[in-house]
């Protein structure tokens, strides 16, 4: 692993990198536990292996700067600043959520801190981050609009559009794609008319750059550089993270579209533990911090559980609330029964 | 107030005008804006008055869309032009699955100040692509309001309140209604939403209706004067929120009702118009109610196809004597 262009760089930086890769880890092992327990309906789409690339964007995010984010948007909103006790009681469907339960895994926003959604449309956040990235230059502001989206995305009308129309206006806009080799279960290079996405960049006048998407390291370098030309308004930049999906589409699925020697091999290249093994050789982290890190966020993540699963479910005249800013009973459909 | 006669486009560039010297916020996207001042010449002058306030876009109508909605939770208020109704469905996913939803899903945390404006209708021979009415689709979407008015001095009142408004408003304005003339205060003045306009008062018969049609409805009530019929226009003017109150209020004075628009008739706004009447006033009702509506079958080009897939005074006239019963005067 790299890490040569950082040596500068306090060693804290890293360590909190790794604290959030772990803390996403957790959050979303947690959640496929209590998935499978019942705890948690509908679906779950997991990003366990692709820690690297929400890390290492968001870590060079300011606040104000927006993202959106995908139906795998755990680990993005976690790594924007999201609160895991919000997150947990809404994927819980509870009254305390993010979206009081109106959202669950797919819909998770936190507007006060910048994430305009997770989207449960495919390439659903490239118009939407158009918008800010307009927003942000009308404004003469110098926030940075980031969208997040994965390779199944980027063979959809809207990435190609959103490229276009952010080129030609030169918006403060970093396009993510996390590569991570499937469109739920059809594979990239079946799907894919290109070797690497970033090369899609070139079609629109958009410098495109792929890395090693499971090297965390690498993430924050091509993000730092895309993040400050955005800041500096000299454009938009299309980032491929080069990385693998170590659990299903959803959590439950067959995965009849690969191998399990296929996971085996790319588990080797888990970003968590390359970034951890790196931190040791470093003599940044040992046994007894790791383990620190580790039980820590365990505590943090089990006392959110604990507060989702504590907290009472929305009553269920609650979902006439929240269609309209104006309220009003001539606005939501009479229902005779 | 002290009235002028204004067209319905220079009442909606007015509107404009006072609005975005009023909030700097506002401003407008779309395609042919700059140069031409919009493809109906719609925005004549606003690109001169609030330089970088009229964006000119690729034509991209999911991004076009896309960009109104990413502005508008982001700060700003976004006046968007979509050329024509039709065009709407190449922005589907973004009006119907985030504008519409954006609010609801994340529990109210944003606020989606949009508007989005569609210009709509046929009997210009533009064939099936340029001449749809379709706001029965968005009516049918939780978490839009609607809005379809056809005279300057609604258009200039509603297009302000919607560019107030904090939630996303599709306007449809009908493509013929644009140079028609009418009474505009010069003195500041806005409609709220949701509230109908009787334009013809009457006790026998209540035509509901909304854009063009009401022009149509209008002429006939004038015409079924002579004849004795005392014909009541109610202009919807918002379709969503619906102004139930009038409805009920007129519904009751006549006791019998048609609905018309220029949507065809099957699930239209009619339907469920004319279902919530009967629901609610049915003891009210002296007559079955009727409804006025085009075929459905595409916007045919050639001018006698359009003419018999649309509906028209003539349509609503032989509705009227269907209604009390008379023989169809067809000469």
């Amino acid at each position: 692993m790299k890490g040569e262009g950082f040596m500068e760089e306090d060693t804290k930086t890293w360590l909190e990198l790794y604290r959030l890769m772990v803390k996403i880890r957790r959050f979303e092992t947690l959640t496929g536990e209590l998935f499978a327990s019942g705890k948690i309906p509908g679906f779950i789409h997991l990003s366990i292996g692709q820690e690297a690339s929400s890390v290492g964007v968001c870590s060079v995010l300011r606040k104000d700067d927006y993202i959106t984010t995908t139906h795998r948007g755990h680990g993005h909103v976690i790594a924007k600043g999201g609160d895991v006790k919000r997150m947990f009681a809404e994927l819980m469907g509870r009254e305390t959520g993010y979206c009081k339960g109106k959202g669950g895994s797919m819909h998770i926003a936190d507007f006060s801190i910048g994430i305009l959604g997770a989207n449960g449309v495919v390439a659903g956040g490239f118009p939407i981050i158009v918008g800010a990235g307009l927003s942000i230059k009308l404004r003469g502001t110098d926030q940075v609009a980031v969208c997040f989206f994965g390779d199944g995305a980027s063979n959809r009308g809207p990435f190609h559009e959103a490229l276009n129309m952010a080129s030609i206006w030169k918006l403060p806009i970093v396009f993510v794609c996390e590569n991570n080799q499937f469109a739920s279960t059809t594979s990239v290079h079946y799907s894919t008319s290109v070797k690497s996405i970033a090369i899609r960049g070139e079609a629109y006048g958009i410098p495109g750059r792929s890395v090693d998407g499971n090297n965390v390291l690498d993430v924050r370098e091509a993000a730092l550089e895309a993040v400050e030309r955005a800041r500096k308004g000299e454009g938009p930049t299309l980032l491929e993270n080069r990385t693998y999906r170590l659990r299903g589409h959803f959590e439950g699925d067959p995965q009849r579209y690969r191998t399990k020697e296929e996971v085996e091999k790319f588990s080797e290249k888990d970003p968590i533990r390359q970034f951890q093994t790196f931190l040791k050789n470093q003599k940044i982290l040992d046994e007894k911090i790791d383990q620190e890190i580790w039980n820590e966020i365990d505590q943090e993540l089990q006392e959110a559980i604990r507060f989702a699963e504590e907290s009472p479910f929305p009553q269920p005249q609650e979902a006439l609330k929240d269609l309209y800013v104006e309220e009003g009973e001539s606005l939501i459909e009479r229902r005779l029964v | 107030m002290n009235f002028r006669e204004l067209t319905n486009t220079e009442a909606m560039v007015e509107a404009l005008k006072e609005e975005m010297t009023r909030d700097p916020s506002i401003f407008i996207i779309g395609e042919d804006l700059v140069a031409h001042g919009g493809i109906f010449g719609q925005f004549i002058g606003l690109p001169e008055a609030f330089p970088g306030r009229v964006i000119d876009t690729p034509i991209s109508e999911t991004c076009i869309v896309g960009a109104g909605l990413g502005a508008a939770l982001t700060g700003m208020r976004p006046f968007v032009d979509l050329h024509f109704a039709d065009f709407t469905t190449c922005a589907m996913d973004e009006i119907v699955n985030q504008v519409a939803k954006i609010r609801y899903m994340f529990g109210g945390q944003a606020k989606i100040p949009i508007v989005i404006w569609a210009p709509d209708g046929a009997g210009l021979s533009a064939a099936a692509h340029h001449s749809q009415s379709l706001e029965a689709w968005f009516i049918h979407t939780p978490g839009l309001k609607v809005v379809s008015p056809c005279f300057p001095y609604d258009v200039k009142g509603l297009i302000k309140t919607s560019i107030r408004s904090d939630d996303p408003i599709i306007f449809f304005m009908h493509k013929k209604i644009f140079s028609r003339k009418g009474p505009v205060p010069e003195e500041e003045y806005v409609i709220p939403l949701g509230k109908a306009d009787i334009k013809h008062p009457g006790t026998d018969v209540t035509i509901i209706t909304y854009s063009i049609m009401v022009l149509h409805a209008l002429e006939v009530a004038k015409e079924m004067e002579k004849e004795g019929i005392r014909v009541e226009v109610l202009d919807l003017r918002t379709l969503w929120p619906m102004d139930w109150e009038k409805i009920a209020e007129s519904v009751t004075k006549t006791h019998r009702v048609i609905i018309a628009h220029e949507a065809c008739l099957t699930c239209g706004f009619g339907a469920e118009i004319s279902a919530r009447i009967q629901e609610e006033l049915f003891d009210e009702l002296d007559a079955p109610i009727f409804r006025v509506g085009a075929y459905r079958v595409p916007i045919p080009f050639s001018p006698p196809l359009e003419r018999f897939v649309i509906p028209g005074k003539e349509s609503l006239k032989k509705t009227l004597y269907n209604l009390f019963g008379k023989e169809i005067d067809s000469k």
